[in-house]
């Protein structure tokens, strides 16, 4: 009787784990494509099967499976997605307009706000990103002093829970720009030293509230502390599970953060970094990763010389940091692959310029083991090129996330068809 | 009578200054000359900063310098059409209408985005004044001359041109009120067009009172003194702009206010050279076309606030396929370093040739500001301003090593570095602090 009432149920169950198998089993098979796979050799003229979510098989003697739908490569460059290492897509829509942005709260202190629950999917950027090959994002809160925990996502998906790939990936710490970096006083403690030693005392605060916690868990006589979000969010840094993404931009601060970094046995990531290349070897020794700003900006000092962030990325990663690039951006999001090309002009091997946009980032974000590289078994994240992906005439013809072929259109292409008909009518 | 010799002697020194610009042959470049196509390995020859001659194997006139270029491109001199450096101040906010304002009065020939500017293979900008008014002030066009004095880096031939604002940045200007002020009029678009006539209206009132007094002179029909009208430095320039003397540059977004102006210009016979920024350009390219109004914008830029959320990257392209004379401009001390990368983005974003996408940024902007017949390509008998690549200047791998006007090399990547390096050599360590005090 009770079975008889829920076998409707049981139905629809089997018949969507049905439906859901048979969307899984669908297979593209991208033939004739030279691949650029990023880590491991090139492959001139090669197959990379699609099935479902995944790369089933990729190299240059593939046997195309049954039913595959093909996609001839011929003249087409496979590579793996890029990822942006600092965004704030989804997160800003029109820079003058307050409503419309969403990665700054108020306060200074903000280790409990997590960017990607204020993603909108819907974003007019996300399209125009991805469209040039850039198919996940970290998007990451900023300004006061902790401004929050950021997230990566991929740039497909209906709604945020169908984008985030991880989050938090960090939680953000930022010390003065470098202009005000430089400003120092001899014989007193800088500005970013104190602000660390600011952040240091949190993160004590934060061991000795969980400390209390696991004692009264223990200890019926030993009451819980007062639920405080702050240091909540925090713990997971103090043990070292959830790194530091500290902005961070002269050399005197570089210094010091490596030293706040290893006091407090914290992971970190160091963000923006304008005057890495004069402490290239601390911040190698220190091995930490290196995310870079936006090279679109000009160097703190005039001093530094006229190219010092263009070649900065050449200078740390000769040192041995691993290294990452963003765009810094949610408008300009897009611009991610001429970053890398622009320090690749100034010194920088362009090989490892394409894997600082691809497996490094992957890599320090913990999620290599699945994303970052054209390797079988890993998310089908890929993107077809008419040529080299970081080269600025190059027009990219498809983009493939998650297994799903992306829609290429944007507001670029949209807006302009609709008045394209204006001209026609005439 | 010494003094006089000494007076004359200067006299031909300081004009001789003025004129002699620099000999050099450039030997063995790929040379995109942007309006006669591209020569594999060529010889440029530039004598008294005039490009004299182009081809190959040109032999150097003995005393001329030589720089060899093997594997190198070259370029002419980019010319920026719309940017705010070399300037002590931008924008003169008293008043909503400025026109007496003339930014040949704060050139600050000591800015280092000039460095930065040239360190990008620009060699022209159009510095304007800012966009806070209606009617802003009076433009000026410079050769980026780095360590000159100023007035020797004024382009004597450009049009005189004057800045005209509409939209957001007019009527937010002075934004921040004290309490109980009231906001400054104009306020609003309709306040804006209607503010515009008026002053407009003003001039031709002007206008036609010296018209009428000058008149009356040649007639000499009264047989007292006539008293000319008052001389009103605002007008004056209006009046020109009237006259014909001076070319009107508009700073526009939305495709509505941008016909609005245009309208204007019917009404009042002045001539617009170029509308700014105007990221919505594609949706009225065919007035733009008709009017042979030029558009001097970003090439991707936008969604910084409302009037620029729909500033598509296809724009530039599209608009010069419908006949539009497009430029690309920095606006900024740090995209006027690049604007050779935006360039090559017209040809993704829209199918330009290479030739087509280079004219972005030389000759379209020299003929927007009037001065295509001696810049804008590299031509016998044009000035010898020139960049060289040391990849192909649309390659995003691309740096720029030279940057030479008339003849004179202002930018050497590789002097620069050797500088720094003996620099460094003086000051072994790297400083950390200081430099920025």
């Amino acid at each position: 009787m009770r079975i008889q009432k829920i076998w409707p149920f049981f139905l629809i169950l089997s018949l969507s784990i049905l439906s859901g198998l048979a969307r899984a089993e669908e297979i593209v098979a991208i033939t004739n494509v030279r691949i650029v796979p990023v880590v491991g050799n090139d492959i001139e003229k090669g197959t990379i099967i699609i099935r479902g979510e995944k790369i089933e098989n990729i190299g240059p003697d593939i046997v195309i499976p049954q039913g595959a739908k093909i996609i001839n490569g011929q003249g087409l460059t496979a590579y793996p997605g890029l990822i942006d290492g600092y965004s704030q897509l989804g997160l800003s829509e029109i820079g003058s307009i307050q409503a419309t942005i969403d990665f700054r709260e108020t306060g200074r202190i903000n280790p409990q706000v997590l960017a990607t629950e204020a993603l909108r999917p819907d974003s007019m950027h996300i399209p125009v990103t991805r469209s040039n090959g850039i198919t996940a994002a970290v998007v990451a809160p900023s300004g006061g002093l902790i401004s929050g925990r950021s997230g990566l996502i991929q740039l497909y998906g209906w709604t945020p829970p169908e984008m985030v790939i991880k989050a938090p990936v960090a939680m953000h710490v930022e010390l003065p720009a470098a202009r005000a970096g430089l400003r120092r006083q001899a014989n007193q403690p800088s500005e970013a030293s104190r602000l660390l030693e600011e952040v240091g005392e949190l993160l004590d605060q934060a061991r000795w509230y969980e400390k209390r916690k696991i004692a009264a868990g223990k200890n019926k006589l030993i009451s819980f502390p007062e639920f405080d979000e702050k240091l909540e969010a925090l713990i997971p840094v103090t043990h070292g599970e959830l790194p530091l993404m500290i902005s961070v931009h002269s050399a005197n601060d570089i210094r010091s953060a490596i030293k706040f970094v290893q006091e407090q046995k914290v992971r970190a990531i160091f963000y923006g970094v304008s005057q890495g290349w004069m402490v290239a070897k601390e911040i190698a020794q220190a091995a930490i990763p290196v995310i870079f700003a936006s090279l679109h900006q000009l160097p703190p000092s005039w001093e530094d010389g006229y190219d010092a962030l263009y070649r900065n990325p050449g200078v740390l990663r000769q040192a041995g940091v691993k290294i990452a690039f963003s765009s810094s951006s949610a408008s300009l999001a897009k611009e991610l692959p001429y970053h890398a090309a622009k320090a690749a002009a100034f010194g920088l091997d362009k090989r490892e310029a394409l894997k600082a946009v691809t497996i490094y980032p992957a890599e320090i974000f913990g999620v290599d083991q699945f994303m970052g590289s054209l390797e079988k078994g890993k998310l089908a994240n890929i993107v077809l090129a008419e040529g080299d992906i970081l080269e600025l005439r190059t027009v990219i013809r498809h983009v493939f996330i998650r297994g799903q072929e992306i829609d290429l259109s944007s507001i670029y292409t949209e807006y302009l068809e609709k008045y394209k008909k204006r001209v026609e009518k005439k | 009578m010494k003094r006089t010799l000494i007076f004359i002697s200067l006299l031909i020194a300081s004009t001789a200054l003025l004129f002699a610009g620099g000999n050099l042959l450039l030997k063995n470049g790929t040379i995109l000359t942007v309006t006669r196509g591209v020569i594999p390995r060529g010889d440029i020859l530039i004598m008294d900063g005039l490009i004299k001659q182009i081809g190959e194997n040109i032999t150097p006139p003995p005393g001329v310098k030589v720089i060899d270029v093997s594997g190198k491109y070259i370029i002419p001199g980019i010319i920026d059409s719309h940017t705010h450096i070399a300037l002590a101040g931008t924008n003169e906010t008293g008043s909503a209408n400025t026109a007496e304002v003339n930014m040949r009065d704060v050139l600050d020939a000591e800015d280092t985005s000039i460095f930065t500017a040239i360190s990008g293979g620009v060699t022209t900008i159009h510095a304007l004044h800012g966009s806070a008014n209606p009617i802003g002030g009076q433009n000026i066009t410079l050769k980026l001359k780095w360590g000159k004095k100023a007035e020797e880096m004024i382009f004597q031939q450009t049009w005189p041109t004057l800045k005209f604002a509409l939209g957001e940045n007019v009527t937010q200007a002075n934004r921040q009120l004290s309490p109980g002020e009231e906001r400054r009029y104009p306020a609003s678009r309709m306040g804006v067009v209607a503010f515009i006539r008026r002053e407009l209206e003003r001039a031709r009132n002007y206008l036609a009172e010296w018209d009428r007094y000058q008149e009356l002179k040649k007639m000499k029909l009264l047989n007292r003194p006539l008293l000319p009208p008052r001389k009103d430095l605002q007008l004056e320039v209006l009046a020109d702009l009237l006259r014909g003397k001076l070319v009107a540059r508009c700073h526009s977004y939305r495709a509505d206010e941008t016909l609005e102006f245009i309208k204007l210009s019917h009404e009042f016979g002045f001539r617009i050279a170029c509308f700014e920024h105007i990221p919505e350009a594609y949706k009225i390219a065919r007035e733009l076309a008709a009017e042979k109004i030029g558009i001097s914008v970003f090439m991707d830029s936008w969604a910084y606030k409302v009037e620029a959320a729909e500033g598509i990257a296809t724009m530039p392209a599209f608009c010069t396929q419908q006949g539009v004379l497009v430029s690309l401009n920095s606006d900024s001390n740090e995209r006027i370093r690049r604007l050779f990368n935006d360039a090559a983005k017209a040809i993704k974003y829209g199918g330009l040739s290479e030739d087509e996408a280079l004219k972005l940024i030389t000759l379209n902007p020299a003929i927007q500001l009037g001065v295509d017949k001696w810049v804008g390509s590299i031509e016998v008998g044009k000035h010898g301003d020139l960049a060289v690549f040391n990849e192909h200047p649309l390659s995003a791998y691309t740096r720029c090593d030279l940057t030479i006007i008339e003849g004179e090399v202002y930018f050497d990547r590789e002097a620069y570095l050797k500088e720094r390096q003996e620099a460094q050599k003086a000051s072994p360590k790297p400083k950390a602090t200081g430099g920025d005090q």
